[in-house]
């Protein structure tokens, strides 16, 4: 097995003395003080997340809009410099190969942020799509990403920053100084609540880190690892590529028909065919969120029963340590995928009683 | 850290032995290594359980654990209110948070346990 690769901070986070684990490829932290502790500072405070193993691929030239119409589902034509778009690469089968982020940087030059398992894969695919009139260039090697989440992530931000954070909509971007660091700052995140992220070069990302930690810790602030990234993003029903939904899973299936655009204006898709005729028919299957109604943990894997019948298996599952239950997502029969459907989840020999229940399981309070 | 009078098995379970009863729990390593503890599921009183044998699971968010009895007996005590209070595992480990009471199959030989050196001896080279 190769070498597990490590981020710029990674030497602060053994300072910090968090627990690592492979993730991706990375050698990255899954907690710090504790998982629980640094789920409910994000929902009540903040909490600060390497998450530089992401991937960004950079796209520019006169054919680099046109290109993208072809290989995302959503449309691109929407975006405005400094807009952001979560956005899936499908395949003819309306599959994702990944999903993604968009950020316009300007009218022919885009960010394209993509999965860190899925780097390579997602490079090869884009490369075989042939892009025209513009270049790609894979330049993750080239970026830091620290994610600042939480309702106190503005107040503890804006004063290490001249850049006005509150003119930066919700899933839009400034570039400016963090720090005295050159900084793309995109009010971003997969946590559920408001939020940063912070696209910095490799060598600014450490002192960037460390004045946020310090700056923060007043108000709250906690790093937070993949755990909690991971708890906190479920109970937002935001989406694990490669659990919730993979090269077998249709957009529409995993509930994705809100980033896939017919819109005339966008034209011809990887995909289009497929998800159009699925619209029309009807999906088969349907990923629904459920709760369990007895005690235990569902995860991912686990068998679930409609009755004595297999129907599937938990894509995600955890406990939720906000809501303080145990929930799951799961691709059930669009028929019987309704809300307070019951079903059961096996674990370990025995059937769990669980019910579908609306998504997200979690919504922050506006 | 390690109280001297426990003994202590290779799978991070405890035991305390006082006549022919032995309380049992997981260490301190266990529950470090789990993380925080959500969920535990104990026996039922009156179960038989040989040496080895599973007699519950502890999960944490992150992970599912299984619990092993370090020596053969017959579950006569269950921690019941520690289901409703799963995070006392990660807060006293080897105290609040026991598990059960066996009553010993054997109470002369608690064979093949650890003492307390021997065991953190095994966990620094195990945190290795």
């Amino acid at each position: 097995m190769a070498e597990l690769r490590k981020t710029p901070l990674h030497e602060i986070h053994r300072e910090s003395g968090a627990k690592m684990v492979p993730f991706g490829g990375w050698d990255m932290p899954v907690e710090y003080a504790g998982l629980i502790a640094e789920h409910q500072a994000v929902r009540r405070a903040a909490g600060l997340f390497d998450v530089s193993h992401m991937g960004e691929f950079e796209l520019e030239g006169p054919g680099a809009t046109a290109f993208l119409q072809r290989v995302t589902a959503n449309n691109v034509a929407k975006l405005a410099d400094g807009q952001a778009q979560y956005s899936a690469l499908p395949m003819p089968s309306g599959c994702p190969v990944d999903d993604v982020i968009v950020y316009r940087r300007g009218p022919e030059r885009y960010l394209i942020v993509v999965n860190a398992a899925n780097i390579a894969k997602d490079w090869e695919w884009l490369q075989s799509q042939g892009p025209s009139g513009c270049t790609l260039e894979d330049q993750s090697d080239a970026f830091a990403l620290i994610a600042l989440q939480g309702p106190k992530a503005e107040a503890i931000l804006q004063g290490l920053t001249p850049v006005d954070l509150k003119a930066i909509a919700f899933y839009r971007f400034a570039e400016g100084s963090v720090c005295g660091h050159e900084s793309i700052v995109a009010r971003t995140g997969y946590t559920g609540e408001d939020g940063f992220e912070l696209f910095l070069a490799p060598r600014d990302a450490p002192a960037v880190w460390r004045q946020l930690i310090e700056a923060g810790r007043p108000q709250g602030l906690q790093p937070a690892g993949l755990g909690a990234r991971d708890t906190l993003r479920l109970e937002a029903r935001m989406m694990l590529y490669g659990n919730d939904m993979d090269e077998t899973t249709t957009l529409i299936e995993a509930g994705l028909s809100w980033i896939v655009s017919f819109d005339e204006a966008k034209g011809d898709f990887n995909g289009r065919a497929a998800l159009l005729e699925q619209k029309a028919k009807g999906a088969p299957r349907r990923l629904a969120g459920f709760e369990t109604t007895e005690r235990g943990i569902p995860r991912h894997g686990y068998p679930v029963f409609l009755g004595d019948e297999e129907a599937g298996a938990v894509t995600s599952g955890s406990f939720a340590p906000f809501l303080q239950k145990s929930i799951g997502l799961a691709y059930l029969p669009a028929a019987r995928a309704a809300v307070g459907t019951e079903l059961s989840v096996g674990i370990r020999g025995r059937r769990i009683g669980a019910r579908v229940v609306p998504t997200p399981f979690y919504k922050r309070p506006r | 850290m390690y109280p001297q009078g426990y003994r202590y098995s290779k799978g991070h379970e405890w035991i305390a032995v006082e006549g022919d009863r032995g309380r049992v729990g997981i260490t301190d390593y266990a529950q470090k290594q789990l993380g925080d503890v959500v969920f535990v599921e104990l026996p039922e009183l009156g179960r038989k359980l040989a040496s080895g044998e599973q007699f519950g699971t502890v999960e944490s968010v992150k992970a599912v654990s299984e619990l092993y009895a370090p020596v053969a007996g017959e579950v006569v005590e269950v921690n019941g209110p520690l289901a409703d209070k799963p995070e006392t595992i990660n807060q006293d480990p080897h105290g609040a948070a026991w598990m059960i009471v066996l009553k010993l199959a054997d109470p002369a030989a608690p064979g093949g346990l650890l003492d307390a050196a021997a065991y953190e001896a095994l966990v620094a080279s195990e945190a290795k």
